[in-house]
């Protein structure tokens, strides 16, 4: 286990490497500077804002100097909030983005188990049909127009909820629903099937044999060993939590990461968005790390081992 | 009574009893007959038939086009004239939905087949040498695989300039291989192993018998499945690139920017959101029905 552990460890620091890499070469491949898109500027001027970004300097030690950055914990300055670093914006950024995620997390997962339970406690009959029509319409509508409808209609029209901005409880509902759609429908599908292969095993014959009552056979029983499948969704889950950030806070308008990142893709601010993939990914792949590792808790008859598992 | 010899005689079978009494069906006929069964499956291809031609014949028949403009029939509601209503700039939405449609189904099929070449040529590849080949290659999958591929896909899409038709198929090609490469890899893996292959083998197949008959027919079966599954998938990633601003550029019309444009006249509008995106969603569903109804053709095993 420890060995696994360090292994799996020593990996997860090879890919945060790569990715490092890979957009970094990808950024700097583009043609023209951050700054030629802008009115011309004499050449004073330019020479000053290549010195302050350090643009001037030969690439591979702008590439050696952002690693070094990154070891510290600085992604560097942004290109467009003049004064501000990318670590700002994160900071500012990140309890939003985290709460919203938190909470779409919580729907997700909690609305996908209770739906894809109960729909395979009545295979084919009023609530397998219901909860069928629910998770295809997450799964086929895109977020954003989903978003927008929620927005109108929950928000706006119906004045339930507000329907932008943020500050208060209230205005997290909105977006958290509407970032959960898509895995609540995804978690259904896998419950509901992972959950009718349960219920027609022999142990759960006995325990009904037995005369324990039912819902004591679903929580104690069938729950447990139903939930491994969707233990191995959680990585994507949280990928899709992450990245699906993007459209709901654009939509929204919360000043999370998410929107961050979206007004930076559309102004080419680089450092921005090396900074925040950057970020993703090492928070991905920390997250996915922990999902083995929780998988084996649950699942005793797992063996880590280093030739297969990662 | 009197036994003679004549009645320990062996009585002659008509019919040799070896030969097998009905045709072969092949592996297509058989994963057909399956999926004809399934109604959710094809009603998901009528569906898919009907948006074909929508998309490719039907501007035809339509007297507009995706980008003049109308500015006397600015968010004209739904009429005879316009039957899904105009945008705001005057133009017909149904026949910018029509336009779209073949750009999302373009962007579906090319960066699928993309996806498929990579895939098969990389899985193949691993699985055929298995060993150290294998676990290298598998790795460099682990690696691509850990980072969400929106992130690959917005990074190239900044890179290589936003718009472009073919560069949202290339990037959403070059991006989505790793699954296609997994399965086919796995498929390889584990079939080359079966007993039925030895039992083949011993029989005296060769190996071109033994990879046209045997393994490449059961690897094309989830080959086609996940195809079937990744070309929604493409079209809804192309629709989120549109939205954020970095997938297909006016005039060109695609659902996603159509449906992006249109959420700013919710209000007064709704026409020109809701259209295109019944557009996707009904796509989505259809794709998915289908791809759900060939894997349960394919593989009668998964079938519940």
């Amino acid at each position: 286990m420890v060995k696994y552990l360090i292994q799996r460890i020593a990996s997860s620091f090879l890919v945060l490497f790569l990715v490092i890499s890979l957009t970094f070469v990808l950024m700097h491949a583009i043609p023209g500077g951050p700054f030629s898109s802008e009115k011309v500027l004499p050449d004073a001027v330019k020479a000053n804002i290549e010195e302050r970004y350090h643009l001037n300097d030969p690439l591979s030690k702008q590439y050696v100097d952002y690693l070094v950055n990154i070891a510290h914990f600085d992604l560097g300055p942004t290109f467009r909030y003049a004064g501000r670093s990318v670590n700002d914006l994160i900071q500012d950024g990140m309890p939003k983005t985290a709460a919203v995620g938190l909470l779409a997390a919580i729907f997700g997962i909690g609305g996908g188990l209770i739906l894809g339970t109960i729909s395979a406690l009545g295979q084919n009959k009023t609530p397998d049909i219901v909860a069928t029509v629910f998770s295809t319409i997450g799964i086929s509508v895109p977020s954003f127009v989903l978003a927008t409808l929620f927005q109108y209609y929950l928000g706006y029209k119906t004045g339930w909820f507000p329907p932008v901005g943020w500050g208060e409880l209230k205005q997290l509902v909105l977006p958290s629903l509407a970032l959960s759609a898509y895995p609540v429908a995804q978690v259904t599908r896998l419950m509901r099937t992972s959950m009718l292969d349960v219920l027609g095993q022999d142990y759960i014959r006995t325990a009904r044999a037995k005369g324990l009552p039912g819902y004591l056979i679903i929580t104690r029983h069938a729950m447990r060993n139903a939930l491994l499948p969707v233990i191995t969704y959680l990585g994507p889950f949280f990928a899709y939590i992450l990245t699906g950030n993007f459209v709901v806070e654009y939509v929204f308008n919360i000043p999370g990461i998410g929107q961050f990142f979206v007004t930076s893709i559309n102004n080419r601010d680089y450092p921005t968005i090396m900074g925040i993939t950057i970020l993703y990914c090492t928070l991905l792949v920390a997250f996915n790390l922990l999902v083995d590792i929780a998988y084996t808790l649950v699942d005793p008859r797992i063996k880590l081992t280093t030739q297969k598992g990662a | 009574m009197s036994l003679s010899p004549k009645m320990f005689e062996l009585v002659k079978s008509q019919v040799s009893a070896d030969a097998i009494a009905r045709p072969s069906t092949t592996l297509w006929q058989d994963a057909w007959r399956r999926f004809k069964k399934n109604y959710l499956a094809m009603l998901g291809l009528v569906v898919l038939a009907l948006l074909v031609l929508f998309s490719f014949i039907g501007p035809l028949f339509s007297q507009f086009n995706f980008y003049t403009n109308n500015l006397e029939a600015l968010y004209a509601s739904p009429s005879w004239i316009h039957p899904f209503g105009t945008d705001d700039l005057g133009r017909d939405i149904m026949t910018r939905i029509m336009y779209g449609g073949r750009i999302s189904l373009e962007i579906g099929l090319v960066s699928v087949m993309i996806n498929l070449v990579l895939g098969v040529f990389y899985g193949g590849i691993s699985g055929y040498f298995g060993g150290r080949v294998d676990n290298i290659m598998m790795r460099i999958i682990d690696i691509i695989y850990s980072v969400p591929d929106l992130l690959y896909v917005i990074l190239l899409m900044v890179v290589l300039g936003q718009g472009g038709l073919w560069n949202i198929m290339i990037v959403l090609g070059i991006v989505n291989w790793m699954p296609m490469a997994r399965i086919v890899r796995g498929q390889i893996l584990t079939l080359r192993e079966q007993e039925y292959v030895l039992a083949a083998r011993t029989l005296g197949a060769n190996t071109q018998r033994l990879l046209l008959k045997h393994l490449i027919p059961n690897t094309v079966g989830p080959i086609i499945v996940t195809v079937a599954l990744q070309i929604p998938a493409a079209i809804f990633m192309e629709a989120f690139l549109s939205f954020i601003g970095i997938g297909i550029m006016p005039p060109l019309a695609s659902w996603g920017s159509m449906a992006s444009a249109g959420r700013l006249s919710i209000p007064s509008h709704p026409n020109a959101l809701l259209f295109p995106s019944m557009a996707i969603a009904i796509t989505m569903l259809a794709f998915n029905f289908v791809g759900d109804g060939l894997r349960d053709a394919f593989d009668p095993k998964m079938r519940k």
